[in-house]
């Protein structure tokens, strides 16, 4: 087996021991890590419900060679929450707008709406359609995310 | 699999692929990866290259422009460099989603060297030098040098691709594909046009339609002749439309699951007076 690896996944440092070297971010995330919240889907870049952040930028972890990942400071949804109730914004506004049907592709959005507010404090509907064109949602017809993201815009720039 | 490297420098990289020459470099993963997640590939040994600092390079000079291979196409949508080089921003654009191009790279879209590479009709078109680096030192080469069949290119074994050098001519550039969607979409056809008003050039380049980049000379050649260059009046509409089926003729497609032959060929004849006419609008308005 080849020598165990470090992954700094959510601010914390995690060993990946006795795995493939060929696995992906995904896969290490969910199957070695327990990070169940990062979905695996298409496993080819197609529908973004693998989302995370390496080094603060977007990515689709299942197109991330995990052991290649090394030194890099990886956030998944599990790391995004950050109000009293351990939900962040933008995963509040999608529970009060109705923005969650299945919920399998909900976690890949919420990192992706994370991103796009970063820069973006008020983008438009063609923005948030552009930004979230990777994001593949088969339930709602994207109408309830849009208004969840222009709702948890709203709110966050009401923060002071 | 038996080793994973991550380089951290360009020497570092080059000194890797040179100890193992059977390694497969890894830039964006957004091509790589799929066939290992899908079990198609299974390397012996992976050099990954996106944090070699050299690689991210790009700059801007008045006659040239140089994009390292480790540059995303996200950062080629960015300004200055999409102000630089627009025909490679706009394909930059088409490419997969957000998180896609913030990961595939340059020399990634150049390593693949599918012919539905979306960068390199627009590397044609610019008339690319395509630089690479190995055991033995730099040498560079025309993109036609350098994709030599589908998916096949001259790159030997310990060779990395270091960064492409591209002219950046005075006047308008165009990049269109055309595909079942606006986002997530391997090109049908692909057409990059480039006007150079100082050489009273043309130059036109084409993705998805043979089994390389071919250019369209011949109509290249036909249409700078049919240009009112002096009193920028640009482009008569029959000149335009003349264009495009002399531009197919460059073409060389086949049938397979993205679509056929036939269509492609009709689809680059209208990429290519569409990308004419946007080129040289109407009024020959000088958007130089």
């Amino acid at each position: 087996m080849p020598d165990p690896y470090w992954l700094r996944v959510n601010g914390a440092d995690h060993e990946v021991a006795d795995a493939d070297l060929a696995e992906s971010l995904l896969f290490v995330l969910r199957e070695r890590l327990g990070l169940t919240g990062t979905k695996n889907a298409c496993t080819e870049g197609e529908c973004s419900s693998c989302a995370v952040l390496v080094d603060g930028v977007l990515t689709c972890s299942c197109l991330v060679l995990a052991a290649g990942a090394v030194g890099a400071e990886i956030t998944t949804v599990e790391g995004l929450g950050d109000s009293r109730d351990g939900l962040s914004v933008v995963q509040e506004a999608f529970v009060d707008e109705g923005a969650v049907q299945c919920g399998f592709c909900t976690p890949g959005l919420i990192v992706a709406v994370h991103d796009l507010l970063e820069t973006d404090p008020d983008p438009s509907d063609g923005d948030i359609r552009e930004a979230l064109s990777g994001n593949l949602c088969r339930c709602t017809g994207y109408g309830r995310i849009l208004a969840a993201v222009h709702s948890a815009a709203a709110t966050k720039r009401s923060q002071p | 699999m038996n080793g994973v490297v991550v380089a951290r420098g360009l020497q570092e990289a080059l000194s890797d692929l040179s100890e193992r020459p059977d390694a497969t470099v890894l830039a964006g993963g957004t091509d790589l990866m799929v066939e290992m997640n899908r079990g198609l590939r299974r390397p012996r040994r992976v050099v990954a290259v996106s944090q070699v600092p050299e690689l991210r390079q790009w700059s801007v000079a008045n006659d040239r422009v140089v994009v390292g291979g480790g540059v995303t196409y996200t950062e080629m949508m960015t300004t200055p460099l999409a102000q630089a080089a627009p025909a490679l921003a706009q394909a930059a654009r088409t490419v997969g989603s957000p998180p896609i191009r913030n990961a595939g790279t340059l020399g990634g879209n150049l390593g693949t060297a599918s012919p539905a590479g979306d960068t390199l009709p627009v590397l044609a078109a610019l008339n690319a030098q395509i630089v690479v680096a190995g055991p033995d030192g730099e040498r560079r080469m025309e993109l036609e040098e350098f994709v030599v069949g589908v998916k096949q290119t001259s790159l030997q074994p310990g060779e990395l691709i270091v960064r492409a050098e591209m002219d950046r001519p005075r006047g308008p550039q165009e990049f269109l594909k055309i595909g079942p969607r606006n986002a997530m979409v391997i090109s049908m056809a692909g057409l990059a046009l480039v006007v150079d008003r100082d050489a009273r050039a043309v130059r036109c380049a084409l993705g998805a339609v043979a089994a390389g980049i071919p250019r369209a000379r011949e109509a290249e050649a036909w249409v700078a002749e049919r240009i009112d260059w002096d009193n920028g009046a640009g482009v008569d509409g029959a000149v335009a439309d003349e264009f495009g089926p002399r531009v197919a003729a460059a073409c060389a497609p086949i049938d397979d699951h993205r679509s056929t032959a036939a269509y492609r060929r009709h689809a680059v004849a209208v990429l290519a007076t569409r990308a004419l006419k946007r080129a040289f609008p109407q009024g020959g308005a000088d958007d130089a």
